[in-house]
């Protein structure tokens, strides 16, 4: 089928597309010392952008004296020891973390997917009243900037009584306006023949929904699941507050909350630092489109 | 059935194009299953986003705290009035407002940048999409632990780069409150330009090649080339891309939290730090609503600017 109209098919030439326009003769030469600086430039740029995670590694990557004496140390010397990664595992917080952030970005990316694809299915698909007012109600949702309700969120999830457990971290994440709003365009795009065959075949809405529309859909399931995992994953505000419990913090406020205790373990410090980014590293590594896809999507639509 | 299938048959011929939404939409029998589709997102929608703004808003005319159950008595407008005479407030409006001056200037013109060079690549575009997009998505946490380590004071990469140059160690960056921010904007332009970049590359590629191939044959420079086809042609990204950056700038908050807490003293304090402090250290709820509405306002402000745009841009293309 033609997918023109979805984001994948217009993301897709922004990302892999890379020749650079042909010069006229008359412009050639200088068009191409022109290229070659700026690619040196750019090779500059991109090292020294990589600078600071690679010198975040090496830290960690060394011992905790060493690492203590300054960058001129840490650079110098050649005997990589995974003794900080050591200590974490051992120490066994990391592990309390890990879950908690695994567990709650699952939950959260899952039920995201689900209800926003349900809620968009029926604005791009079914005839009801108050149509235009739910459109509105989307479109002044993604104008909330959920941070800013941190406190009243808070105040409402001790009344619920649910403070200190993982749905206080995933209950408030569930409603990302945007998943809405990106499943609507892409649903809007598909052509209505298909559900169409479906009907006469005598299929119900929730049947058009599940074994229609959302197996044409998986690109943007796809780029909906990692962003809002990422999202979550990375979230610090929220599970800040919700969250005192040390064993069910999140990875990013576990760190920020032993931060102080590990005093001059610079070395264990980077190696934290490291492991609470690791599996998006790795998630980037193997969906790197997905993920560029869906951050430039969300950007130029939200 | 399959996908393919579905295609082949004929009557997908006999719907033709439904010109009016309303034919095209699932008939009037489902109007309770439209229902159905939308009530678990709009349960969340109304508990966590809509359900938080409005008791935001009314408890912002209370004295309400954490150490009481409900409302607390009536306060009148005497929590703004008291939010917009602190000085501390002041303080934190100013240094988000100085952080949205220092970021967004740099995250855009250096984004623009790479992205332009970045296009006239011919091999390995990889290499500076993930040079330039991966700290985007690493955690808040890890960004300010490794930059918290690169400005420590004497022996720190930083203090030792800027050694060769001659310039004394000092407090080290963040230690001075001249400096913190400028230390929390320098972290903030490397975590967050992949996202500018991004969005600057998917533009650049919907501007049609012929434009640069005309004006090669008009004996444009590659320079040329930039100021009249790349910098008109991406202006409506650019102007999407000062809008984001404003409102994700006003909502800074992890960066700070994370590598200077306010500090040194409040010369690092921002907006969402003062209000968090104010709801949960001093358990103010009532006056911690009224400053979040008050950011709030600014935030949602400069929101609808970006929806009347996008709206009109859309038109404008149609």
């Amino acid at each position: 089928m033609s997918t023109s109209a979805t984001p994948r098919a217009r993301m897709k030439s922004p990302i892999s597309a890379a020749a650079p326009a042909r010069l006229g003769a008359s412009g050639k030469i200088s068009g191409r010392t022109f290229t070659t600086v700026t690619t040196i430039v750019l090779i500059v740029f991109a090292i020294v952008w990589l600078i600071p995670s690679l010198f975040a590694l090496k830290t960690s990557l060394s011992e905790n004296g060493t690492a203590a004496l300054g960058a001129t140390a840490i650079l110098s010397d050649w005997n990589p020891t995974l003794h900080s990664y050591a200590a974490l595992f051992n120490a066994g917080d990391i592990w309390n973390w890990y879950l908690a952030s695994g567990v709650t970005s699952v939950i959260t990316a899952a039920l995201t997917v689900l209800f926003a694809s349900m809620a968009a299915f029926a604005l791009s698909r079914l005839n009801f009243r108050g149509h235009n007012i739910v459109y509105l109600l989307v479109i002044l949702g993604i104008m909330i900037p959920s941070q800013v309700l941190i406190v009243p969120i808070f105040q409402e999830l001790g009344a619920i009584n649910l403070l200190n457990t993982y749905w206080s971290v995933i209950f408030p994440q569930i409603p990302a306006v945007i998943a809405v709003f990106i499943f609507k365009q892409f649903f809007d795009g598909i052509p209505r023949e298909l559900e169409e065959a479906a009907r006469i075949d005598g299929a119900g809405i929730w049947k058009i929904y599940w074994s229609v529309v959302m197996p044409l859909s998986r690109p943007v399931i796809a780029a909906v699941v990692i962003l809002t995992f990422v999202g979550v994953w990375n979230n610090l505000l929220l599970p800040l507050f919700v969250l005192s419990n040390p064993n069910l913090m999140t990875i990013p406020v576990g760190l920020a909350t032993v931060q102080g205790s590990f005093g001059q373990r610079y070395a264990d410090i980077q190696a934290g630092a490291v492991l609470a980014a690791l599996p998006l590293i790795i998630l980037y590594l193997i969906f790197q489109r997905q993920i560029v896809e869906g951050v430039t999507g969300s950007g130029l639509k939200g | 059935m399959t996908t393919a299938e579905a295609v082949n048959r004929p009557a997908m011929a006999v719907p033709k194009k439904a010109s009016a939404r309303q034919r095209s939409m699932i008939g009037a029998r489902n109007r309770r299953g439209a229902w159905l589709f939308l009530a678990p997102f709009g349960i969340f929608y109304l508990a966590f986003l809509l359900g938080p703004t409005v008791w935001m808003l009314i408890s912002s005319f209370f004295n309400t705290s954490t150490v009481r159950p409900g409302l607390g008595s009536f306060a009148g407008f005497a929590n703004y009035a008291e939010m917009l005479t602190r000085a501390d407030f002041w303080s934190a409006m100013w240094h988000t407002l100085q952080f949205t001056i220092y970021t967004v200037p740099p995250l855009v013109m250096v984004a623009f940048v790479f992205a332009v060079l970045t296009n006239r690549v011919r091999r390995g575009q990889w290499f500076f999409r993930l040079a330039f997009f991966l700290p985007f998505i690493l955690p808040s946490a890890t960004i300010s632990l490794i930059w918290v380590f690169i400005f420590t004071p004497g022996s720190g990469l930083w203090a030792t780069i800027v050694s060769w140059f001659g310039v004394a160690p000092g407090a080290g960056v963040l230690g001075d409150p001249n400096t913190a921010m400028i230390g929390i904007a320098i972290a903030t332009l490397w975590w967050t330009l992949g996202f500018n970049f991004v969005l600057y590359l998917a533009g650049l590629q919907e501007i049609p090649r012929d434009l640069y191939e005309a004006a090669a044959v008009d004996g444009a420079t590659a320079w040329g080339q930039i100021r009249y086809i790349t910098i008109p042609m991406l202006s409506r990204t650019t102007t999407l891309v000062i809008l984001l950056q404003i409102i994700a700038s006003l909502k800074i908050f992890d960066q700070v939290y994370l590598m200077t807490a306010g500090g040194p003293g409040i010369s690092t304090q921002v907006a969402l730090g003062l209000i968090t402090n104010t709801g949960f250290t001093d358990n103010r709820i009532g006056a911690a609503s009224a400053a979040s509405v008050l950011l709030f306002i600014v935030i949602v402000a400069i929101a609808v600017i970006r929806q009347l745009f996008d709206r009109s841009a859309a038109r404008k293309a149609a």
